[in-house]
């Protein structure tokens, strides 16, 4: 039977999860403590609740991705949705097809949400002004990706108590990186103190407006910090020479002990996945299951989106 | 036709330093046969034909160096028709239009086409430029002489630039032979490779790859360098930064010969209006910040920029309605060319005088045509318009064929109330 939508009422808040930009503190309060719930939940023998049965999910996903993608297809599952993950390297796109036509097309099956992952900034955006139902961002360009944002805030929470009063080092491809983008948002949105280290040539212009510290020493930039991030070389984003090689990278700007060192004794070690060993983190510490939170960030990431694709597709 | 009376205008003719209550008269070819005060309504017979332009003011027709029509091979953003209705609501009564059409302008033949063309579908002048080099496409330079002789007035590349620093300086060489003009679009494209807006912190917070003024100014500095050893008519299409205009302002004080241009929206926008990825606003050059556009304001009033350009660029809907990535460059305007110019001017930024010169008797004096003035023996293209009327822009409402103008809903003050060709009434606003 078809899903009668009811008629909403005043519409105050964002309908689309776009970007931590466009998130207000009590929307992003209101999706940790959501997910808190569901991290019990995927821990339990019976994982599946029925709270988006009937729904209809659409994962549009322009880039090839592993974990976000199957993290959301689970999530959605979890939730008791219809989830549909569209293989677009076999997809009208190829065939010339404009995203605003595929949004068409797909609204035309009545989805009630749809994740988007694509290659452009703002393709999300787009998509949103032409469908009728909630758009999750899953990583657009360099721009946001604010799901991976809100599941690494929920690490640390889970290992820190809070983020308000932490100081945080995001390390590496900060240029291509729309990870660090949102997680710049977010953890300045949470009272973190927050510093990208990484070489001039992959510090986007103007990065301290965006209220950071910028360090391209990587000692420096990590003295006393209590969470390191590390981010991979993006070499697909890179058109052209951005770096002599990776052996200079790695000497320079890679995670190794000594450089840890200078962090607080109990810094923890994230990573968004995935991770180029002997590049930009030691394959030690990358394993180092005192410091290293980079297993457990996959697994909360379940918890974020259950989170996501509930607050947002009630939101309708 | 019979001889016309227009009587009672606010006269301002900047080449001539006119600005006087007056009138002027038409004679039967279309040609100015008296201008100044005293042709007024006494002085003249009273079974004539008389126009009481009601103080209104009356400026040389609009002169717009950088305009594409998209015939040939475009025809469904623009063609002449289209073009030519846009123009004369705008004012706009000469147009130099950009060879980057499908196929280019870059021989002969193509000209004579758009000769014909223009002649037949559109009642302004069309004035066409043809490409640097063959097919636009940076190597061989193309028969400056032929075409010249042919009707071209202008040779650029329109939106590509010559990047072989060598080609160019032939080019500039070869040029001065046939006392070409050229017309640079300053970008350096390996610096400017996927650069889709102004770099700088909108284009970090957006995530999309920034244009560094580097791109712009490095090609200025080259283009100046050789015009030393190589003398010809030179002018940079269009700048955007502040750090361009300092080094014009250098070479310029060394005596350098050559002219400049800007684009109304770099006047007139920043990069702020591209909010939240509108690809009306995807320009190049690119939007920059607001105190480049200052400086370009500023560059007017001290006369370092000569001319500005419209840099009219009409683009189908679904060019647009794409990633802005994927979306074309370019806006729409030699219809607002001038009511958004004189923005400048009701904020105080622009003198009124400077304002005229640069899109009526600058242009026409680089390009060498008996146009942008108002003297005896001259061409009556003329452009009536209140100074101070309010209206917004509503794009359905334009006369280009294409919607893409970037003052969508913006409240502008001053518009275009009749233009004539060669003393032919073009258009009135009814």
């Amino acid at each position: 039977m078809a899903v009668i939508k009811k008629l909403k009422a005043v519409k105050l808040e964002q309908n689309h999860l776009l970007g931590i930009q466009d998130l207000s503190f009590s929307q992003v309060s209101d999706i940790l403590k959501q997910a808190k719930t569901f991290i019990t939940l995927n821990k339990s023998s019976s994982k599946k609740i029925d709270i988006l049965r009937g729904k209809t999910q659409i994962n549009l996903f322009f880039e090839p991705s592993t974990r976000t993608q199957s993290s959301f297809e689970l999530a959605g599952k979890r939730l008791g949705a219809d989830v549909m993950s569209m293989n677009i390297v076999n997809s009208a796109i190829k065939k010339g097809e404009t995203l605003i036509d595929t949004a068409m097309t797909l609204n035309a099956m009545h989805p009630d949400i749809i994740v988007i992952r694509h290659q452009d900034s703002g393709a999300p955006n787009l998509l949103s002004q032409k469908v009728n139902c909630a758009v999750i961002n899953a990583g657009d360009g360099r721009r946001e990706h604010p799901t991976q944002a809100l599941l690494d805030a929920l690490t640390i929470i889970n290992r820190r108590g809070k983020v308000e009063g932490l100081k945080i080092a995001i390390c590496g491809d900060i240029l291509h990186s729309r990870v660090a983008r949102s997680n710049i948002y977010l953890m300045n949105m949470l009272g973190a103190e927050v510093n990208v280290v990484a070489p001039k040539t992959l510090l986007p212009h103007s990065i301290e407006r965006l209220g950071v510290k910028s360090f391209t020493n990587m000692k420096k930039g990590l003295d006393n910090c209590d969470i390191v991030m590390m981010l991979r070389l993006q070499n697909e984003r890179m058109q052209g020479s951005f770096l002599p090689s990776a052996r200079e990278y790695y000497e320079y700007f890679g995670l190794t002990p000594d450089k840890l060192n200078l962090a607080k004794k109990n810094a923890l070690i994230m990573h968004p996945g995935p991770m180029n060993r002997g590049v930009e983190i030691d394959t030690n510490l990358a394993d180092d299951i005192n410091r290293s939170v980079i297993r457990e960030q996959v697994e909360l990431g379940v918890a974020v989106r259950m989170a996501c694709l509930k607050i947002f597709c009630k939101r309708r | 036709m019979k001889e016309k009376y227009l009587i009672n205008a606010r006269i301002i003719d900047p080449k001539n330093k006119i600005d006087e209550i007056g009138g002027l008269i038409i004679d039967s070819n279309g040609l100015i046969k008296a201008v100044g005060k005293k042709v007024a309504n006494g002085n003249l017979p009273s079974s004539a034909e008389k126009i009481d332009l009601k103080k209104q003011v009356l400026i040389p027709g609009i002169v717009d160096m950088r305009v594409f029509v998209g015939e040939p091979g475009y025809e469904y953003k623009e063609n002449f028709r289209t073009l030519s209705n846009a123009a004369l609501s705008g004012g706009v009564t000469s147009v130099v239009s950009m060879p980057n059409t499908s196929p280019v302008i870059d021989n002969v033949s193509m000209v004579d086409f758009l000769k014909r063309r223009g002649r037949d579908k559109s009642r302004i002048n069309i004035f066409p430029a043809a490409t640097l080099t063959k097919n636009a496409d940076g190597k061989q330079m193309t028969e400056f002489g032929l075409l010249k002789r042919k009707g071209i007035v202008a040779f650029t590349d329109g939106i590509k630039t010559v990047q072989d620093p060598q080609v160019m300086s032939r080019i500039m060489n070869f040029a001065s032979q046939s006392e070409s003009l050229i017309m640079q679009h300053a970008e350096d494209n390996i610096l400017s490779n996927g650069g889709l807006i102004n770099e700088g912190e909108i284009s970090t917070r957006l995530g999309l790859k920034g244009i560094p003024f580097l791109a712009e100014k490095i090609i200025v500095e080259r283009d100046l360098s050789f015009l030393e050893e190589y003398f010809c008519r030179y002018h940079i299409s269009q700048i955007s930064s502040e750090k361009t205009i300092s080094v014009i302002k250098k070479a310029k004080n060394e005596g350098k010969i050559f002219t400049t241009g800007v684009s109304i929206n770099n006047l007139s926008l920043n990069e702020n209006d591209i909010g939240e990825f509108r690809t009306f606003l995807k320009l190049s050059p690119p939007l920059r910040t607001e105190n480049d556009r200052q400086s370009l304001v500023k560059a007017i009033n001290d006369e370092i920029i000569d001319v500005i350009v419209s840099d009219h660029k009409p683009e189908d809907e679904e060019s647009k309605r794409l990633t802005f990535s994927q979306a074309a460059t370019g806006a729409t305007g030699v219809e607002t060319l001038l009511p958004l110019a004189l923005e400048l001017f009701h904020n105080k930024s622009v003198k009124l005088n400077k304002l005229i010169a640069s899109i009526t008797s600058n242009p026409a004096k680089i390009l060498g045509i008996n146009k942008g003035s108002i003297e005896k023996g001259s061409d009556a293209d003329l452009c009536v318009f209140d100074l101070n009327k309010p209206w917004v822009v509503n794009k359905n409402k334009l006369k280009s064929k294409s919607k893409n103008t970037p003052i969508e809903n913006r409240k502008l003050q001053g518009q275009v109330l009749k233009t004539f060709i060669k003393g032919e009434l073009a258009y009135e606003r009814i």
